[in-house]
Order: structure tokens, then C-alpha cells, then sequence
């Protein structure tokens, strides 16, 4: 199973990637375009799919059934928390942008937050007036490159990605995640293993909490649910990407110009 | 006294097409109140459900929408097709809209700004305030203003995603599945507004 997993990527990537140095926006919008990503491996996904929603059902859905009616002050800051440590990894993105100011921000806003926010409890940062956070990782930096997608992909467990994505989150175990380094690759004896795959287990019950009306409606609603899945985590995607969210500049507008009903 | 007469109608016609167009962010946010209004009032579900579809009916293009889900498909089909899908799509879009609303109870929505992207369009800000159980939800709302007196509705961006590009390829999926029939959607269509 998980030598045809990698087959599958590699295969994916190598046939779709395509470097373009000093690409700009447009060459990036299209690449990343939702409806232009191929569903290469639709069998596998589908199955992956069933499997993840299996899960969900028994694990995640009544986990963050009971997380989301905890006291609103104990939400904000386990989400708080996650956040301040994804900067390990958003910052070093920032600087593989060329984003160096931004760098500096999330890196003083990730030493006030540590300390006086208490480990990141609090987002003191934002209540001095830092801009607002964005997350970012590796598969981001890559695209911005001009690197293309890929194939969309859904692993088991870790639900939709792409196959640039996947690749890239590999840098993440060979030193791109500081976080990572200090629990379970290196022996540090203040963390464990454990503090990292309970904080990965956290962040998915946090997001699947934020999200669990939206989700549960979704499902209900769709005429195909794994469509409707794969469709938003693409739109997702290429706006974290393009860091907009304004739909006018990540959607093509043509088609709306054609319906004429009035 | 025939020149008096131009001159009042010339005014009166001026003033009254003025006061006939409604501004694209006041018409979102008075469909939002009536909506809210209607989901804090305390009657059954179903009550509900057949006076949002009221309010959705006034204030959605129902057709456009439709249209613009079946994507490319649309430029294949005959008038019959056509007549047919316009239908079977109202009562889904009804149904999944409403069921979808009559979730909330009360939820407090406020309109921040609005940009004008051409005559056609102007897509309009709001914010859904957070509660205890949900972060609060950035909501934009595309409306068509080429009749400026009947703005209507024609997509929904929450947090940045699009609710009628999510369905037009949820559609296009089902289509693909189907050999591209345009009867295999129709049944589906037909199936969700039974059920």
C-alpha cells in the first residue's frame, strides 16, 4: 500500500511538475486553478475518502462534538497555541517567499507569544497590533515558485492534498519542522514523541469543531460529497497561495458573464 | 403649459427611477434581517423552511445560478432540456438552501463594504458574528445589478470560497460519472428534492 502510494506520487509529480522560475501571479493562478487539477487517482482517493469519513465518524465527530462545547477561553487558547507553533514552520516559508519582513513579524510575534503570552496561550501579538497571522508551509513556498500541483490526492488519515504538497511536507521530517525536531526526531529530554502527535491530533478535532456545522451541512446537502470536498480544499488552497481571499482575483469571471436570465 | 407639463414628467421620471434602485449592500442586508428575523421567530422547522424559500424565491436568481452550475453543459442543451433542468434545479436549490438556514437560530450578520466590479456586478462584505460554538465567518455576497430596482443574489463566498463554484463542480462530477447524461443529473436532482 505504501510503496503504490509513493509510486503514485512520484509518478504524479514528475509528469505534472513543472519549475518556472520568476513565474508571476497569473502563471500561478492558473496553475493552481481548482478546476484545472486532475483527480489522477480517483479510485484510490475515493477509497481513502470513504476510509477518512469512516474515522471521522468514530473518532473525530464525537471528539470535537464534545471540544466544541468547552468554555469558549479554554478553545481560544489551545487554538491560539497551534497556531503559535505552526510559526516554526510559517517562518522559514516567509524567508524561502522572499517575504523577509514578514519573517521578522511572525518571529517577534512567535518570542512575545511564547513568553508573556504565556507558550502561545494568549496572542499578545495581536492585542499590540500585529497583523493578522498567516499560516504558511512548504507546498505554498513551492507553488509560489511556480511549481505546479500535481495531482489532488486524498491520503488516509490526512485527508485532501496535492502531490506538490505531499512532497513538500516531507521537508518537514528531515529538518524543515523545528517543532518536529525537538519532540520526535532528536532527543531532547523536555519533549516526547507524544507532545507532537497530540498537538497534529489537536489541530485536526480544533478545525473539525470551527468547522463541524459547516461540515455536517455539507454532507447533508451534497449531491456528491466527495466532490464538494475536493472543490473546496482546492479554492482553499490556491487562495492560501495567492494570500487573497478576494474571489475576484481567483476566479475567472467569464462564466458568470454568460448567464443572462434579467 | 405642454413644456410645464415635460419638465414635471421629466422630473417625476428622474426622482422615481432613483428611488427604485436599491443599493447593493442595503438590499443584503435587509434580506438578512428579514431572514434572521424569521429564524429567532419561535414556529416549527417547516414553517420556517416554506417562508425561506419565500424570502429566496424574491431574493436569489434561482435561474442564473442553475445555469451557471451546469457549466459548460448548458451550451448542449435543447429548450426542453433546459425548461426541464430549470425546474428540477429550483426545487433542489430550495430545498438544500433552506434546510441549510434553518440550522441557525438568530444569526446576526453585518454588512462592511461593497465593491463594484462592473455594471453587472457588485460583490458585497458582511461579517457572521461568532458565538460560543463557531469563529466568526467572513461572507461575501455576489449580486447581479444589472436591473438596478431587482438586485438579486447569484453566489455566496464564505471565508473566500465559492458556494456556486463548489456545486457547479459537484454537477460537473456527477455529469462525468454519468457519460456526461444530462438524465442521470436530472434523476439525481429529482431524487435529493424527494427525499
Amino acid at each position: 500500500m505504501f510503496k503504490k502510494i509513493i509510486l503514485i506520487l512520484i509518478t504524479t509529480f514528475t509528469l505534472i511538475v513543472n519549475v518556472h522560475a520568476g513565474s508571476d501571479g497569473e502563471i500561478v493562478l492558473k496553475k493552481n486553478e481548482p478546476s484545472e487539477i486532475k483527480d489522477c487517482s480517483e479510485t484510490f482517493n475515493k477509497a481513502s475518502f470513504a476510509l477518512n469519513q469512516g474515522l471521522d465518524k468514530i473518532i473525530f465527530k464525537p471528539v470535537s462534538s464534545v471540544y466544541r462545547v468547552l468554555p469558549s477561553p479554554i478553545k481560544t487558547g489551545v487554538s491560539n497555541s497551534l497556531n503559535n507553533l505552526s510559526n516554526v514552520v510559517t517562518i522559514p516559508n516567509n524567508i524561502l517567499q522572499g517575504d523577509f519582513a514578514l519573517a521578522g513579524i511572525n518571529s517577534g510575534r512567535f518570542l512575545i507569544n511564547t513568553t508573556v503570552g504565556i507558550l502561545g496561550l494568549v496572542d499578545v501579538a495581536t492585542y499590540l497590533g500585529f497583523n493578522e497571522y498567516v499560516k504558511e508551509d512548504y507546498g505554498q513556498s513551492l507553488a509560489s515558485h511556480g511549481v505546479g500541483p500535481g495531482c489532488y490526492l486524498v491520503l488516509p488519515v490526512l485527508g485532501p492534498t496535492t502531490a506538490r504538497d505531499t512532497i513538500a511536507s516531507l521537508t518537514n521530517f528531515i529538518g524543515g519542522d523545528a517543532w518536529y525536531n525537538v519532540t520526535v526526531k532528536n532527543d531532547t529530554h523536555y519533549f516526547k514523541d507524544i507532545d507532537y502527535y497530540a498537538s497534529r491530533v489537536t489541530a485536526g478535532v480544533d478545525f473539525r469543531a470551527k468547522n463541524f456545522d459547516s461540515i455536517e451541512n455539507l454532507e447533508k446537502n451534497s449531491l456528491d460529497f466527495y466532490a464538494s470536498v475536493k472543490s473546496l480544499y482546492l479554492q482553499d488552497r490556491q487562495q492560501r497561495i495567492l494570500n487573497s481571499k478576494k474571489i475576484i482575483e481567483t476566479q475567472d469571471d467569464s462564466d458568470w458573464e454568460e448567464i443572462e436570465t434579467q | 403649459m405642454k413644456r410645464k407639463l415635460l419638465v414635471s414628467l421629466v422630473i417625476f421620471f428622474s426622482i422615481s427611477s432613483v428611488s427604485l434602485s436599491i443599493e447593493p449592500d442595503i438590499f443584503v442586508q435587509s434580506t438578512v434581517n428579514r431572514a434572521s428575523k424569521l429564524l429567532g421567530e419561535d414556529i416549527t422547522k417547516e414553517e420556517k423552511i416554506k417562508k425561506l424559500k419565500l424570502i429566496a424565491k424574491e431574493t436569489v436568481d434561482i435561474k442564473g445560478i442553475g445555469f451557471y452550475t451546469l457549466g459548460a453543459k448548458r451550451k448542449s442543451l435543447n429548450d426542453a432540456e433546459k425548461k426541464k433542468y430549470a425546474e428540477l434545479f429550483e426545487e433542489y436549490f430550495l430545498k438544500s438552501f433552506s434546510s441549510r438556514l434553518a440550522e441557525y437560530t438568530n444569526p446576526e450578520i453585518d454588512v462592511t463594504n461593497k465593491d463594484k466590479l462592473n455594471d453587472n456586478y457588485t460583490i458585497v462584505n458582511s461579517v457572521l458574528k461568532a458565538t460560543n460554538e463557531r469563529p466568526e465567518i467572513n461572507i461575501d455576497w455576489r449580486i447581479y445589478t444589472k436591473n438596478p430596482d431587482n438586485p438579486l443574489i447569484r453566489d455566496l463566498i464564505i471565508e473566500g470560497l465559492s458556494l456556486a463554484r463548489t456545486q457547479k463542480e459537484e454537477f460537473t462530477s456527477v455529469l462525468n460519472s454519468n457519460d456526461n447524461d444530462i438524465e442521470a443529473l436530472f434523476k439525481v436532482l429529482k431524487e435529493f428534492s424527494q427525499n
